[in-house]
């Protein structure tokens, strides 16, 4: 099972403020672990919001409207992630539990959520052909 | 948290820190059948204590101080009254307390290490080093390893047990290898982490959650190695190689069950991740800088199918080249066969089926159904179709999976003119 962990942005984040060096090191620490233990498979930190754009369809069937970073509601937003792969949700959540406090002035959060994998969509070998055969179209339409 | 909740957070726990945790206990007291013992006796301590004082902040070392605390009572009330231990004691300069303390900080990466050389040891038998670095490395039950090698638990339950005593009767010491046995020693490691992973990858039967577990925990036990030895190259090799062919675990059987040639599989599936992982060890491997070892090569041939979008874009003269430098380091007439393939794909059919009768006399491809089905296709491409349908008719009648069987008789068939 993969889960990935997703540290929330905060003020300082977004401001592009690097973390001190004791959080790098003991990020570091904490990602060698995840190797050691044979289940880290990735992870990146994301640039500030002020780099980004937003990209949203206010009218179904319409047009996109492109918004240019940065955004405001920090707490909404992602600074980074690390994917790592597990035997169960526990151990996901025991893994999670160790990451040290992202940020370390009241504003750190990680989020925990489960990777979409084909046989998890459904149990139903029928299903999987079926949505397998429609992502091969969607390809194939890519494609021409 | 309910009292199940809380069982299944010790059991990632468990999950966790076992590894690390017998590893450690092992170069304490020097057997690691007594350090299993004692991980599990500070399991037990903390099953009937967690769901009533909570999870402690650091799981790990309060097994570890639970384990210890094991240890320092079997010692002293087994000094000299237990056999096993007053044996020990006189043969293996037995830990005093003073040692247990000072050996609480040794390097875990290295005991680690240290533990897989033992698991992994050429005393025992292929089953059972397979079996029990699946229970103390990967910490799976016994139940566990039985049924995703469809095999009773007592059987499992016991070839665990014979192995922990054959360790520890032949002395096999607690220690990473130097010199030349190093290498030896790191191929019989090498071997049954890539065992495990084809007993999962190569099998379409059983239980359809177990099998991809062994997969997922030889790739795991792998990934651990390369952390731990980084400099071995054959250790990114097979890392790169196991990575390379998970990404397309889900793409190697079709929906109803059927075996997917790699050239039809769907590769828009391929996972891509795994695809990059296993191309970065690849590279690993090459970064120091010595010659490509089997693992490796098999890797880099992999990582050419992995990097062709198409099936038709594959570059089938590197992976000729890739195979003859793989027939110089571990000649096999499997390899030689699929050189002949390749060296078909890049220049013609002729000269694949060239290679190939060379082969029909090797005595050890007289069963292999694959031969006969190589050469049916490349007689069928030549045009040559009575042969081909000939040789697919006799590869149908040497292979046992009952699918493939099918296959080759609908190639049969389409030859052309009467069966044989």
């Amino acid at each position: 099972m993969r889960f990935m962990m997703i540290v929330k942005a905060t003020t300082d984040s977004e401001a592009g403020v690097l973390p001190s060096p004791e959080l790098l090191e003991a990020m570091h620490r904490y990602n060698e672990e995840l190797a050691r233990a044979g289940v880290l498979l990735g992870g990146d930190g994301l640039h500030p919001s002020s780099s980004a754009i937003r990209i949203s369809y206010p009218e179904p069937g319409g047009k996109p409207k492109v918004v240019d970073g940065p955004f405001t509601e920090a707490k909404e937003m992602i600074a980074g992630y690390t994917l790592i792969e597990v035997k169960s949700r526990e151990e996901a959540i025991e893994w999670a539990l160790r990451m040290p406090d992202p940020h370390g002035f009241g504003q750190g959060q990680i989020e925990l959520r489960q990777v979409f994998e084909v046989e998890d969509l459904t149990d139903n070998p029928e299903a999987i052909a079926k949505e397998n055969a429609l992502r091969q179209q969607l390809e194939e339409q890519r494609k021409a | 948290m309910t009292s199940s909740q809380t069982h299944r957070t010790i059991d990632a726990i468990w999950r966790i820190e076992s590894p690390k945790l017998i590893a450690g206990l092992t170069r304490m007291v020097r057997d690691v059948g007594l350090a299993e013992d004692l991980a599990q006796d500070a399991l037990v301590i903390a099953l009937q204590r967690w769901p009533e004082s909570g999870i402690p902040d650091n799981p790990g070392a309060w097994l570890m101080t639970a384990a210890k605390r094991r240890a320092i009572d079997l010692l002293r009330r087994n000094k000299l009254r237990d056999e096993k231990y007053a044996e020990m004691a006189q043969t293996t300069e037995l830990y005093t307390e003073d040692d247990l303390e000072r050996n609480m900080d040794g390097e875990i990466g290295d005991d680690l290490l240290r533990l897989i050389f033992m698991t992994c040891h050429p005393v025992l038998s292929q089953d059972a080093r397979v079996a029990l670095t699946l229970r103390l490395l990967c910490g799976l039950t016994t139940d566990e390893i039985a049924r995703s090698f469809l095999t009773a638990e007592s059987t499992i339950a016991q070839r665990i047990v014979r192995a922990k005593r054959t360790l520890s009767s032949r002395k096999v010491p607690f220690e990473v290898p130097e010199g030349e046995e190093l290498q030896e020693r790191l191929s019989a490691v090498l071997e049954v982490i890539y065992l495990m992973f084809n007993e999962g990858y190569s099998a379409t039967t059983g239980d359809h959650w177990l099998r991809p577990l062994l997969c997922q925990e030889a790739l795991r036990l792998g990934r651990v190695l390369a952390e731990i030895a980084p400099e071995e190259p054959e250790v990114h090799g097979l890392v790169a190689l196991m990575e390379i062919q998970s990404s397309r675990f889900k793409t190697r059987v079709s929906a109803s069950g059927e075996p997917v040639l790699l050239m039809d599989q769907n590769r828009t599936q391929w996972d891509r991740l795994l695809i990059r992982r296993g191309l970065a060890a690849l590279e690993r491997c090459r970064k120091l800088g010595r010659p490509l070892g089997p693992y490796a090569l098999q890797a880099a041939i992999s990582a050419c199918h992995a990097q062709a979008p198409a099936a038709a874009d594959t570059d089938w003269a590197r992976i000729a080249a890739l195979y003859e430098a793989l027939s110089r380091v571990a000649p096999s007439p499997i390899v030689e066969l699929n050189r002949a393939v390749a060296i078909s794909m890049a220049f013609g059919p002729a000269f694949g089926l060239q290679l190939v009768d060379e082969l029909m006399h090797e005595p050890a491809l007289t069963e292999y159904h694959l031969l006969p089905s190589v050469r049916g296709d490349l007689l069928a491409k030549l045009g040559r179709m009575d042969e081909a349908r000939s040789e697919f008719e006799r590869a149908a009648a040497m292979t046992r999976n009952s699918r493939e069987q099918q296959l080759l008789l609908k190639r049969a068939a389409e030859c052309g003119g009467s069966p044989n």
